[in-house]
């Protein structure tokens, strides 16, 4: 049966779509602006649904350390919090790094540092895209702009967890969180049977193999290394297969904003009213953060004037652009903090005095 | 002496004791003396006899006995310091058939590790927690625990903890025992024979309890640290008995209701 669009929260939307990509495991900790995701799941009860486990932990700490458990087991389990809880989780967060584990973590952010504030903010992406924890590791990082976006990521986030044996980060913020929109969900998977899970899992020494070891210590430095070489790879391997993004009126642009989630949104109204005033402004937005589409920003530093990196935050991705553009192109920053969302009208005067004047 | 050949010595029959098969060859790292060793020997021995080494999942700590996945043959997960307890709920309640035990130093379980050890306990998860109180952090090399005596010299109680400063040895196991979610808790010692059989006793039945889905099994193991006491085996084990023992006694706190 074809299924209707329902309205509802980005949280809600993202906690159905767990239950509905055969997660094994939810684990959290209440914080505000995500604490619906744990309420819409055990209002579902899915351990009725589909064998679906979820529980509150005592911290986020704990939290993160039950993901690295259940995820050793092999099984899908997952987490959300925001930017504070985050922060909380990042030891574990690079344990599950090291120890090549498939987790999938939602950071529905909030403004800080401290904190802070409950306001949406995008505050959190040098922590979500250049490692977080200690150690030299990255997440594989999506990005949604819309509430479908945070249904439709939940299994992406699964299947690119399990594909390279590293945690995925959704990164949302307090805005898709909060907001209603119609959504339509994908049909349930089935859960993962006994026989399914993966061969490196502790489930069980068998006979037939050796014990399975999940752990991310090695005292060898040469062994260390190779691991840490294993891994560039891996991120090298997710900068050539990975890569996601979307383009709006680019083809003819001249100046262009670069910008994710919630700013993305916003922007595509400033070129909108940027071309009401014969400005062509064109919008690329990121879908992966980590991968960075290093590559097309790359490209599109030939054909247009000026690239503005609009961010709730001081100004953390247009590093990223300017590194992706190299000098060949001036790389603006605008950014708005605290939770205050930025207009676009705003967005558009910005880029008339930053680039054109007058 | 000639005419004895060792093939007729070395024969089934004349066997009096044999490392069990759930125990790797791998040399141990510990020091010589050190409880961890034999409370390995003890966990591998009960698993082996309970034929249970397929269900198995263990969780290894940070602490002397971070490589215990060295030596007992199961899967095992390495965890993050005092985090095992949070692995172990997720692990059992995602394969809730599997015996599922944690294994943890003073440092590990009742300092960073608190709020999981009280929580894990709390929710009655229904787990083994085994737990390595030898009174200091061994694995950094000496510093004073929370389960520090009153008046020991550690590397970071160089004149001996004084509580007024650096507060009191806590009692982890009593602590646990009050909370409804612990089926069964106990405090033994591995340094003498008898008290490795009784430690032994004690552990199996932490597994078998397993089977009954009634909560945590909690056993701590009052152990020796020869290198962080700074002391010779023997003398650490009169030590142990003169000084830990009065201060942690032994035997049941918490039995299961007949
Ligand atoms: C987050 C974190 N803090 C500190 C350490 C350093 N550290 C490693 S083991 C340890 C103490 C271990 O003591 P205990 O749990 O008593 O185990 P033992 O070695 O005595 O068996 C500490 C502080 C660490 N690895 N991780
Ligand atoms: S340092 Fe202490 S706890 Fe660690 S192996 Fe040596 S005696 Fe055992
Ligand atoms: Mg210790």
């Amino acid at each position: 049966m074809e299924e209707d669009f329902v309205l509802m929260k980005g949280n809600e939307a993202l906690a159905e779509a767990a239950i509905r990509a055969g997660a094994d495991g939810y684990f959290g900790y209440p914080i505000t602006p995500q604490s619906e995701v744990m309420e819409y799941l055990t209002a579902a009860k899915p351990w009725e649904r589909t064998g679906m486990v979820v529980l509150q932990a005592e911290s986020e700490v704990s939290a993160i350390n039950m993901l690295y458990g259940g995820a050793g087991a092999g099984k899908r389990v997952m987490t959300s919090s925001s930017s504070p809880g985050i922060s909380l989780m990042q030891e574990g967060i690079s344990y599950i790094a090291g120890a090549e584990l498939p987790v999938v973590v939602a950071n529905v952010v909030r403004g800080g540092p401290g904190l802070g504030t409950i306001q949406p903010s995008q505050s959190d992406y040098f922590q979500a895209t250049k490692g977080g924890g200690h150690g030299d590791y990255h997440l594989l990082v999506l990005a949604p702009s819309s509430v479908q976006e945070m249904a439709d990521f939940m299994p992406l986030a699964f299947d690119l967890a399990f594909k390279y044996r590293n945690p995925v980060m959704i990164l949302s913020d307090g805005a898709i969180g909060q907001m209603m929109e119609k959504v339509k969900f994908q049909p349930q998977r089935p859960r993962m049977k006994d026989e399914e899970l993966p061969g490196w899992a502790t489930t069980g020494k068998t006979p037939d193999r050796e014990r399975n070891i999940i752990t991310s210590l090695d005292l060898d430095p040469y062994r260390q290394e190779r691991f840490n070489r294993k891994l560039i790879e891996k991120y090298q391997k997710m900068k050539e297969e990975e890569v996601r993004f979307e383009t709006f009126q680019c083809e003819d642009a001249e100046y262009l904003f670069v910008a994710y989630g919630t700013s993305s949104r916003i922007c595509q109204k400033s070129v909108q009213l940027a071309r009401e005033k014969g400005i062509k402004a064109g919008l690329f937005r990121p879908i992966t953060l980590f991968p960075f589409p290093e590559k097309q920003v790359g490209a599109l530093a030939d054909q247009v004037k000026g690239m503005l990196s609009v961010e709730m935050s001081a100004g953390q991705m247009v590093e990223d652009v300017r590194l992706a553009t190299n000098g060949k192109v001036p790389v603006e920053h605008y950014g708005r903090m605290g939770g205050v969302i930025p207009t676009p009208d705003e967005i558009v005067e910005v880029l008339i005095q930053k680039f054109i004047g007058g | 002496m000639a005419d004895i050949d060792i093939k007729d010595i070395v024969k089934k029959e004349n066997i009096v004791y044999k490392k069990t098969s759930v125990l790797t060859d791998n040399v141990m790292h510990y020091c010589p003396g050190c409880g961890h060793s034999t409370t390995h020997r003890i966990i591998a021995e009960v698993i082996e006899e309970m034929g249970i080494q397929d269900k198995t999942i263990g969780i290894a700590p940070v602490g002397c006995s971070v490589f215990m996945y060295d030596y007992i043959d199961v899967d095992t997960q390495e965890a993050a310091h005092g985090r095992a307890p949070a692995l172990a709920t997720a692990i059992k309640r995602l394969l809730p058939d599997r015996f599922v035990f944690t294994y943890q130093g003073d440092g590990d379980l009742a300092a960073i590790g608190t709020a999981e050890t009280i929580h894990a306990c709390n929710r009655g998860e229904n787990i083994t927690m085994i737990f390595i109180n030898n009174g200091i952090y061994g694995m950094t090399g000496g510093q004073m625990a929370p389960t520090s005596l009153e008046g020991m010299h550690t590397s970071t109680t160089p004149y001996g903890r004084d509580p007024g400063l650096m507060g009191h040895p806590i009692k982890m196991t009593e602590l646990v025992a009050q909370l409804p979610g612990t089926y069964y808790v106990t405090r033994q010692a591995v340094h003498t024979p008898n008290l490795v059989r009784k430690t032994k006793k004690a552990i199996r039945k932490a597994f078998e309890y397993q089977k009954l889905n009634k909560g945590v099994s909690f056993v701590e193991v009052v152990s020796n640290c020869n290198s962080g006491w700074k002391m010779p085996p023997v003398q650490a084990v009169k030590w142990l008995d003169e000084n830990m023992l009065p201060f942690y006694p032994l035997g049941d706190i918490k039995v299961p209701e007949k």
